[in-house]
Formats: C-alpha cells, sequence, structure tokens
C-alpha cells in the first residue's frame, strides 16, 4: 500500500535482467536456426518407407504392397501401384513390390494410421520439418525414391523404436529359419529314405 | 518598426480575422491559438519574457482546451451556419459597435501625454517581478486569486447542483 | 557565478565550443552568431535524432533481457540497423487518411507535436556553456511549451472523424491535464530555494561538494527527494508512458487517437513522445540531479557532457524498467491517482520547502531537528494519503481449485 510492492515488483525485474546474460534459466530463448530443439522421440512429421540396405535401396525395400495403408488412410493421401512380378524379401519368400509409392504431404495429416496397421513394419514416421517448398503441388507430392530411406537413418532419429523393430524382425527370421531348417532336415530324412528304399528296380 | 514586429502583427491581427469569419467552430478556436501565440510574440519582442511565456502556458496550454471542451460539448452542426436576411442587418450592428470602441481605445492611446524624455525600462527579471507582487503589490495579487477561486467555486456550485434543480422541479 | 569557460578548464570540456568555433571561423563577422545558433540547432536535433533511433532499440532490447528473450538480434550486430529498418518500413507504407477527415488537421497534427516536443530542448543546458537559448524563465518556457502538445493529441482525435478516436483523444487530453498540475508544483520547490527560474543558475547552485565526495544535488534533500519522486511519475504520465499508457496501448479503443494515422505520421506521433520524454529526463537531470556536476570533486575531469548523458541515460533506463515492471492503469484509476494523491502531496511539499527554507538559519547545531520535522511533514501525509487512496479495495486473493 506504501509503495513496498512496487519495489520489489522492480526487484524481479531488475534480477530477470541483470541474469538473463549468464543463467540460462533466465533466458529461454532458442536461436533458431543457429540452435535447432531436438523433437522427442515420439515426434511425428511424414511416413517414409525403411529399405534394409544402402547400396540398393530401391531393391531391398520392406513393403510388399499390401495396399492396407492405402486403405486406411483417413485422408486417403497414399496412392500405391502394385508390381506385377515378385521379388524375394529378406526372409527368402518372393513378395510383391510397390512399382509406385506416392503420398500427398499437403493432405497427410500425420495421425500415423498407416504405420500402426502396417504389418512388414516397412512405413515409419520420419522427423524432418523443415520441409517448406516453393511450388504448391509437384514437390509436395513425395514419390516413392524420396520416400525411401535406410534402416540406419531409421536408428538416427528413433532409436528405441528402431531398436525393437529389429528384435521383433530378427525373432520372426529365427523363428523362420529354425521352421525352415527343421522342414529341411525332414525333408533331407524322407529324401535319405527315399533314396535308400529306391534302388529295387522295376520290372 | 522592424520586420519582426510588422510580421507578428499581421500574423495575430489575420489570424484573429479568419478566425472570426469561418463556419467550422473548431478551426475558429485553433485559429485562435496562432493569435494568442501572435500575442506571445509580441510580449517576447518587448522583452517582457516572463509575461509571454505565462501568456503560452495560460492561453495555449489551458484556455485553449476550455474552449476546445466548450465547443465540443455543446456541438452545433456546422451545416446549420446559413446566410439569412437578418445575418446582414447583425452584421452592421457589430461592425458599428465594434468601430465605435476601437474609435475610443484609439483616442484614449493616441491622446495620452507621453513622457518627454526617455525613461529606461526596469529589467523585467523573474526577481523584481516577484518582488514586486509580493511586496508592493500583494493586496492586488490576492484579491485577484480570491476572486478567481470565488469565480471557480461558484461555476463548479452552478454546473452540480443544476440537474439536481431540474429533477426537484 | 555562472563558470564561464575558461582557458585553463581542461580540454575535453572545451572541445566542442572550439570545433564550433573552427566551423564559424571562415564566415564574416557579421555572421558568427546567427552560424553558431544554426550549429547549436543542427547539434542537437542530430543528437537527439540519434538518440531516439537508438532508444528505440534500447527499449526493445531492455524489454527483451526482461522477459527472458533477446530483443531484435538480427539485423546486424545485436539488432544495431533495427531502428534504421524500421524508419526505412515507417517511411514506405501507404498514408491513408480517411475520406471524410479534416486533412490539413490530420496532417498539422503530428507536426505540431513534434515541433512542440523540438522546441523544448532549447533551454537544457547539456554541459558547461552548452546550453542553446540561455534566458531567464527557462523552465517556465520548457512547460509553457510542453503544454501546447496538448493541443496535438485534440487535433489528432478530432480531425480523424471517428467517434472511438475523438473519445480516446478526450481521455488523452484529461489524463494530461491532470498531470500537468502535479508535474508544475512538483519543481517550485527548486525554484523557491534557488530564487530563479533560469536552468543554468539552477544548475550551478548544486554544484559544491561536502567533504569532497557528497554533491549538494536538491534530490539529497528530504523535499528535493520527495519533489524528484513526484516530478518522475507526472513526467511518465505526460508522455503518455507505461503504466500511463492507455491513450496509445493497442487494446484501448483501438490505439486511441492514432487510430487513423498510418506510415510516417504515426512514426511523427512516436519520435515526438520518445523526445518528449528525453526532454522531460533532461529538464529532472537539471533540476534535481545537478545537470551536468560531476558527483564527486575528484571527478570533475570527465567532462560535463559527459555527466549529463550518463545522468540522462540512466534515467530512461529507469523509465524503460518501469515500463517493463507494471501494469496498465485504467483512466478512472489515473485521474484518482493524479487529483487525490500527487496534488496534495505536491501541494504539503511546497509547505515542507518553505518550512526547510525558512529554518536555514537556526544553526549547524539544529540540523538534525529540522530533518525530523521535515521527514514527518513528509512521511505522515504519505502514509496518510495512500490509505485513504486505498479504501475500499480488498488486497487480492486468489482461490484456486481443491
Amino acid at each position: 500500500m506504501y509503495g513496498f510492492g512496487l519495489i520489489r515488483g522492480l526487484i524481479v525485474t531488475g534480477k530477470n535482467f541483470v541474469q538473463s546474460f549468464y543463467n540460462p534459466s533466465r533466458y529461454t530463448t532458442q536461436e533458431y536456426p543457429e540452435v535447432k530443439s531436438t523433437p522427442p522421440e515420439a515426434y511425428r512429421s511424414f511416413p517414409f518407407l525403411v529399405t534394409d540396405s544402402e547400396t540398393d535401396p530401391l531393391g531391398a525395400l520392406r513393403c510388399v504392397a499390401c495396399l492396407t495403408c492405402e486403405k486406411e488412410c483417413p485422408a486417403q493421401c497414399i496412392f500405391i501401384e502394385k508390381s506385377k512380378d515378385k521379388k524375394p524379401d529378406a526372409n527368402g519368400r518372393p513378395q510383391f513390390y510397390p512399382t509406385q509409392f506416392i503420398i500427398d504431404s499437403s493432405v497427410c495429416m500425420s495421425c500415423q494410421i498407416c504405420v500402426e496397421v502396417c504389418p512388414f513394419d516397412s512405413i515409419k514416421m520420419d522427423k524432418v520439418f523443415e520441409v517448406a517448398v516453393s511450388s504448391r503441388f509437384e514437390n509436395l507430392l513425395l514419390t516413392r525414391d524420396k520416400l525411401t530411406k535406410s534402416n540406419q537413418y531409421f536408428h538416427l532419429i528413433s532409436p528405441s523404436e528402431a531398436q525393437e523393430v529389429d528384435d521383433r524382425l530378427a525373432a520372426e527370421r529365427k523363428v523362420a529359419q529354425e521352421k525352415a531348417a527343421v522342414q529341411a532336415k525332414a525333408k533331407a530324412e524322407a529324401a535319405a529314405l527315399a533314396a535308400q528304399v529306391k534302388p529295387v528296380p522295376a520290372p | 518598426m522592424n520586420a519582426t514586429l510588422l510580421i507578428t502583427i499581421g500574423v495575430t491581427l489575420i489570424s484573429s480575422a479568419v478566425a472570426l469569419s469561418l463556419r467550422n467552430l473548431i478551426h475558429s478556436v485553433l485559429l485562435l491559438v496562432i493569435t494568442w501565440i501572435g500575442i506571445c510574440a509580441f510580449y517576447l519582442i518587448f522583452n517582457a519574457e516572463f509575461i509571454a511565456f505565462t501568456q503560452l502556458l495560460v492561453y495555449v496550454g489551458a484556455i485553449s482546451m476550455v474552449a476546445l471542451f466548450a465547443v465540443l460539448l455543446t456541438r452545433v452542426a456546422p451545416s446549420t451556419n446559413q446566410r439569412n436576411k437578418q445575418s446582414v442587418t447583425r452584421f452592421i450592428y457589430a461592425l458599428i459597435t465594434g468601430l465605435s470602441l476601437f474609435s475610443l481605445m484609439a483616442f484614449a492611446v493616441l491622446h495620452t501625454d507621453s513622457p518627454k524624455e526617455k525613461v529606461e525600462a526596469l529589467p523585467a527579471t523573474v526577481y523584481s517581478i516577484g518582488k514586486a507582487l509580493t511586496e508592493e503589490y500583494a493586496p492586488a495579487l490576492m484579491i485577484t486569486g480570491s476572486l478567481l477561486t470565488l469565480a471557480i467555486l461558484g461555476s463548479v456550485l452552478l454546473a452540480a447542483h443544476s440537474p439536481q434543480s431540474k429533477e426537484n422541479s | 557565478m555562472l563558470p564561464t569557460l575558461q582557458t585553463q578548464d581542461p580540454y575535453l570540456e572545451r572541445l566542442p565550443l572550439i570545433l564550433r568555433e573552427a566551423f564559424t571561423h571562415y564566415l564574416p563577422e557579421p555572421w558568427h552568431t546567427l552560424s553558431n545558433q544554426l550549429i547549436s540547432i543542427v547539434v542537437i536535433l542530430s543528437v537527439f535524432g540519434l538518440l531516439f533511433a537508438i532508444l528505440t532499440l534500447a527499449e526493445r532490447k531492455i524489454l527483451g533481457h526482461v522477459q527472458n528473450r533477446p530483443g531484435p538480434n538480427r539485423t546486424g550486430f545485436f539488432g544495431m540497423l533495427q531502428p534504421f529498418a524500421d524508419g526505412i518500413k515507417m517511411l514506405t507504407k501507404e498514408d491513408i487518411v480517411p475520406v471524410a477527415a479534416d486533412h490539413v488537421l490530420h496532417l498539422l497534427a503530428p507536426v505540431s507535436l513534434l515541433a512542440a516536443s523540438i522546441l523544448t530542448f532549447a533551454v537544457i543546458p547539456y554541459g558547461k556553456n552548452l546550453v542553446a537559448l540561455d534566458i531567464d524563465t527557462a523552465a517556465l518556457y520548457f512547460f509553457a511549451v510542453g503544454s501546447a502538445t496538448e493541443l496535438s493529441v485534440f487535433m489528432a482525435g478530432w480531425s480523424s472523424n471517428n467517434k472511438y478516436s475523438l473519445l480516446a483523444a478526450m481521455r488523452a487530453l484529461a489524463q494530461l491535464i491532470s498531470y500537468e498540475l502535479p508535474l508544475i508544483i512538483s519543481w517550485i520547490p527548486v525554484v523557491m530555494v534557488a530564487s530563479t527560474l533560469s536552468l543554468t543558475r539552477i544548475v550551478c547552485l548544486q554544484s559544491g561538494y561536502s567533504f569532497g565526495i557528497l554533491p549538494h544535488w536538491y534530490v539529497f534533500t528530504p523535499w528535493g527527494f520527495v519533489a524528484f519522486a513526484l516530478f518522475m511519475v507526472s513526467a511518465l504520465a505526460e508522455s503518455n508512458r507505461s503504466p500511463f499508457d492507455l491513450p496509445e496501448a493497442e487494446s484501448e479503443l483501438i490505439a486511441g487517437h492514432l487510430t487513423e494515422y498510418s506510415g510516417f505520421k504515426y512514426a511523427l506521433f512516436f519520435m515526438a513522445e520518445y523526445f518528449g520524454m528525453t526532454a522531460l529526463s533532461g529538464m529532472a537531470v537539471s533540476l534535481f540531479l545537478g545537470g551536468w556536476n560531476a558527483p564527486s570533486q575528484y571527478l570533475t575531469f570527465i567532462p560535463s557532457y559527459l555527466w549529463f548523458a550518463v545522468k540522462l541515460l540512466s534515467l530512461l533506463a529507469g523509465f524503460m524498467w518501469i515500463r517493463a515492471t507494471f501494469p496498465r492503469l485504467r483512466i478512472d484509476q489515473l485521474t484518482r491517482f493524479a487529483w487525490k494523491f500527487l496534488v496534495p502531496l505536491s501541494l504539503i511539499n511546497l509547505v515542507t520547502t518553505a518550512f526547510w527554507i525558512l529554518s536555514q538559519n537556526w544553526g549547524h547545531l539544529y540540523f538534525i531537528p529540522r530533518l525530523i520535522i521535515t521527514l514527518i511533514l513528509i512521511v505522515v501525509p504519505y502514509i496518510l494519503l495512500s490509505k485513504k487512496l486505498g479504501r475500499g479495495y480488498a488486497v487480492r486473493t486468489y482461490t484456486y481449485a481443491p
């Protein structure tokens, strides 16, 4: 009432002014673009396609063109063209592959539904936010070559998620390999049995 | 009679004449402000600094506000100033009254005996003015002060009571 | 008593006058006074124009650092080129005047405001023998010309042909004339003590030192301290600065009387506000803080104009500090503060100063009783008036959801 509150207010702002030169908690500005803030791990901007090899990116895509993400996308911004032939995937089984995979990033709302429904862990969310372009339609339509990024890149941007995916895929691969080994062993034994019985000549 | 004096007199008279003849009241008040500034310059030419700046402070700083508030609070729409037959006769009467007053003052000024030899003007420093006001002319100062206070109190009382009396009656 | 520049004064002290003499030296003899005056005018305008530019940047930087952020720092090193960028922006904006507005008055309002603000710089003593107009009634001249700024505010509001501008101009006028009274009464004690209105003499009278380190500035006397505080508060209100910036706040009646102004005229209004702020700070320095005198006898080797600059800049930094701290006052809070608190306090300060002057020849032994009586005369009305002002308003309590 007698002006003491005014003096106290002045001391608070004075302290803030003086300490803003050396105390980082009183100078909370991050001066973009010299200092970029690191987004948290669950941050998502636009999808990208994971590929397992760096030397032949488009050949080692995990995507098998099952068209699930195209059907589930609420904004209907994914356009996939399935191939006519099949190529072997990481487990050795022949799979289709997408000849065209287009995402319209001006429509995409980063909802991550395509990531959630993909059974093959082939589409994941990227973290780039500096995607401003100067033409409205051509450069915002991301085609397959622009969408393809390697698994090492995925490890860089989301380490724990990439590790979890890799572990799961490795475990599945191990199960599949063991199953294949068991089957091969059974087949080999059956072949050996057939080879033993076989030498009876037909009259 | 040097150029400065002539220009000051010219500005004062012309602005007051234009102020009287304009339709728009606000423009008239603002031209009156120029007249008062001209009078301030007039005082400055004759080395009466204190009076000049008091004139500026009181007239331009305060009385112009009073005049503008008065004009604004009692708004007369500028389009209602129309010429009618009565305006011409009123103009003639005003001219006669103004000319007779002017001739009376001119006669008084021209027929006053001025001293034969040049009298040295007293130095009008603030100190001497203050000393004169508080020692020699102190009763005059006090009477003027109390007169002004009474006037202000009276106007405040009038303004405060008139709506109530209207409500009562 | 008036100091004239002696030839044995240090070189730095005489440097401005030596430079001026070097320019007028080349002209014939009858033109010397005119040339001297013109050079003074040019120097004052350019120095205070540059100061205005730097002040806008300094204000944004200071406000920024108080608010945990940098101010402008992209245009040039530490935003040094920001004022020039702002100037270019203001100059290239379209000058929109409403069709039904009074075009002559619309143009005249910022021009007359700026003219009145610049005229007030003529009487401030910037250093020993560095005053453009050394007249006997300098203080009266300053406030007389400063009161012409109120007319421009009215002209701006009226000529816009906009009801909101007119209402806001009326409110701004009410604020300006309410605070003019404590502004003028607060420096009357200085005139009473110095018995002169001339600013150069008032500054000279403050040039003594007790024990070599205590200056005889008027702010270090009880009545002078109160008068200085009253003057600073009224100066804040007279130049429409926070927390009294109701007339120009963006959310109050949509920028008030400046609504219909854009481009360079808008910039002129703000230039006039900053000039008014600087001129009033210059007056406060001359009247209360000893003008161009050094704070101690051992520091007089630093030239007088540098001391004036230091004091002026610290007062201006104080203005910005106050702006960063306090919320805005409403119009009824403003006027109540002026009429019910500042005016009675300034009138009582007159009585206190009268007592101080009349008890000057009581002798050195009576210094403590004199001081005590003066302090009682100041503190008791302050407490009573602030209690009365705050009556009827409960202390704000906050209740939060459980």
